[in-house]
């Protein structure tokens, strides 16, 4: 009578503490994942500090790149990069504003707007080096060279998708009664999106551009068919132009060792920047809520 | 008083009313025709790389894509290294990646404590947004040689001498090659899969999970039994994402694949993606001339391969995102 039960007991113990166990390694496991993962930042973050800083000067910002083994510095790359991000992001925008408000507000359940949603999310994703390839064909080839408008364009086109994203999806979580109480006192419908959704949603809109910007400023597979990068100074949108990324590729390939310590100064520094305005974009989310 | 406050009003109304409207409609024009612009945008691309590949899809037919010979300087062209190569290199980084993606995404949705959560998923998201420059070049100088030196002659000597599987590991261990490249490109793509898994876990309704635990299930058991059943099909999506992004990765990979145009069966041997290639070889290509025609061709051959891809992580992404 008695024997039962126990063995049954004794069977469930064994059962949960295999089900304990499995759920221990499971947890150990995870745990490994992540410390794996935080790992390789760390690694990447020290690796940037120790070899970037070994050619950190303020020669860095006020000279330009200059033949191996004769010093030399990154100005005409940064300020290459500041333009053609600048312009890149001036042009984008608007266009990624508009699409996203588009979809938001105008689509609905249109099959245009599946469409234009559709082929805004594949751009998002599509590999880079062929927008670098697109812009080629149409902007350096026909055009006769390599050119920071060129370049700048190419960015352009990674931007609209990133702030298409972010512009409907922001939009999207205005409630319906903020734009109810918009068009109860007579607003037409584009005055409620430019005057009451854009404000309400602001911090995300300034989240989305700045995403974008932080996404472009390290490119550089679009660069290097468009802009092509430039040793010397140049501020001229239709020459060859240099950028960050652009010099940090060709000096890290090259077998100069002040070049190669140059390159990784400027890979210090792209990264800094780019967390850098992450973390900002995330700050900036984060006030709102 | 009152017919003089309702009448005089009225054809200001009216007007107010018209020009809302005229505003309304050029409004509705501009959204709508910069919807229109990304369709053509997409096209172009599609149109412009079709065309640039043209004279080399013509030059070699249908044998573009399986031809092995990459070869400048006797003007023949073949696909099927770099395509080979963007294959096998993705699909490894994706076996890779998706354990160590979904224990970090369980890690931060069921495992860490809330203060933990954060900070965490933070750091993950920020190792997203590092260029893919910074990965290529941190491989290359940190990555590469601990390969070289310590990885690669230890499964060599140990795995290389194995009859059949013996052959993917055979050659020098130059520390380069398809593995490294593979390597790099999953610890790239880890960031993106767990943050859109953990995105995705973190749609699954509490009562489910609340149910499963009343019923005295272990965290493990709501993972496997609750979670992942309930969010299958965008976890799925998430992983095409990743596998879209490691397809078309440039210059991470570009530094540490090795540049060779040649098939082999060893994995740590030397080889190249279709973006490697182009991204190497796109310099010494002259405007007009068959080489830049084939590497465009190469982009129109990649365009397809990512956009296959990246739709079908669209589709199974979406509906769930909607709901």
């Amino acid at each position: 009578m008695n024997a039962a039960p126990r063995k049954d007991m004794a069977q469930g113990l064994k059962l949960a503490n295999k089900r304990k166990r499995t759920d221990r390694i499971l947890l150990w496991l995870a745990l490994a994942a992540t410390a794996i993962g935080l790992a390789f930042l760390l690694s990447i973050i020290a690796t940037l500090l120790w070899r970037g800083l070994e050619a950190m000067s303020l020669h860095v910002f006020t000279d330009v790149t200059r033949p191996p083994g004769s010093g030399g510095g990154l100005l005409n790359a940064i300020v290459g990069s500041l333009i053609q991000v600048a312009i890149g992001t001036a042009v984008g925008t608007p266009i990624g504003l508009l699409v996203g408000t588009y979809l938001s507000e105008y689509a609905g359940k249109s099959k245009l707007g599946g469409a234009v949603r559709f082929v805004s999310d594949i751009l998002l994703s599509a590999p880079s080096i062929l927008i670098g390839l697109f812009i080629y064909q149409l902007l350096v080839l026909p055009f006769g060279g390599f050119s920071g408008f060129a370049g700048s364009m190419a960015l352009a086109v990674i931007v609209i998708p990133i702030v298409v994203r972010t512009t409907e999806d922001m939009l999207t979580l205005i409630p319906t009664a903020l734009r109810e109480a918009a068009v109860a006192l007579g607003a037409p419908k584009w005055k409620m999106v430019l005057l009451v959704c854009y404000p309400a949603v602001r911090p995300g809109l300034i989240t989305g551009v700045l995403l974008a910007v932080a996404r472009i400023a390290g490119e550089t597979a679009p660069l290097l068919f468009t802009s092509l990068g430039n040793l010397t100074w140049s501020v001229d949108l239709t020459k060859a132009m240099s950028s960050l990324p652009v010099t940090i590729y060709a000096y890290a390939g090259s077998p100069y060792p002040d070049w190669i310590a140059l390159g990784w100064t400027g890979a210090l520094l792209i990264t800094l920047g780019v967390l850098t305005i992450n973390i900002f974009a995330r700050i900036v989310l984060r006030q709102r809520s | 008083m009152s017919s003089t406050a309702t009448s005089a009003p009225a054809p200001l109304a009216a007007a107010a009313r018209r020009s809302g409207s005229t505003g309304d409609r050029i409004f509705a024009g501009l959204c709508r025709g910069a919807g229109i612009f990304v369709l053509i945008l997409l096209g172009a691309i599609i149109v412009e790389l079709f065309i640039g590949g043209l004279p080399a899809f013509r030059a070699f037919g249908l044998g573009f894509v399986w031809g092995s010979n990459w070869d400048p300087v006797a003007e023949e062209f073949g696909a099927i290294v770099p395509i080979y190569g963007t294959i096998v290199t993705s699909v490894m980084a994706l076996t890779l990646a998706v354990p160590v993606a979904f224990g970090i995404a369980y890690f931060l949705t069921e495992i860490a404590p809330t203060p933990l959560r954060r900070p965490v998923g933070t750091a993950i998201e920020l190792l997203a947004a590092v260029p893919s420059i910074i990965y290529g070049m941190w491989g290359f100088f940190v990555i590469v040689p601990v390969m070289a030196q310590y990885v690669q002659p230890v499964i060599i000597d140990s795995l290389g001498e194995v009859p059949l599987i013996g052959v993917l590991f055979a050659g020098p261990p130059f520390g380069t090659g398809i593995f490294t490249a593979a390597l790099i490109l999953a610890i790239m793509i880890i960031p993106f899969i767990a943050a859109t898994m953990r995105d995705v876990f973190q749609t699954v309704p509490p009562v489910f999970k609340e149910s499963a635990y009343g019923l005295g299930c272990t965290r493990w058991e709501v993972m496997w039994n609750i979670v992942i059943p309930y969010t299958r099909r965008s976890v799925v999506g998430g992983i095409m994402l990743g596998l879209g992004r490691a397809l078309g990765e440039t210059l991470a990979v570009t530094f540490v694949i090795g540049n060779a145009n040649r098939l082999s069966a060893s994995i740590f041997a030397p080889g190249n993606t279709i973006a490697s290639l182009v991204a190497l070889e796109f310099g010494e290509a002259e405007a007009d001339s068959l080489k830049l025609s084939a590497l465009l061709a190469l982009g129109f051959i990649l365009f397809v391969l990512s956009f296959i891809v990246l739709a079908i992580s669209r589709l199974l992404l979406r509906p769930r995102a909607g709901q």
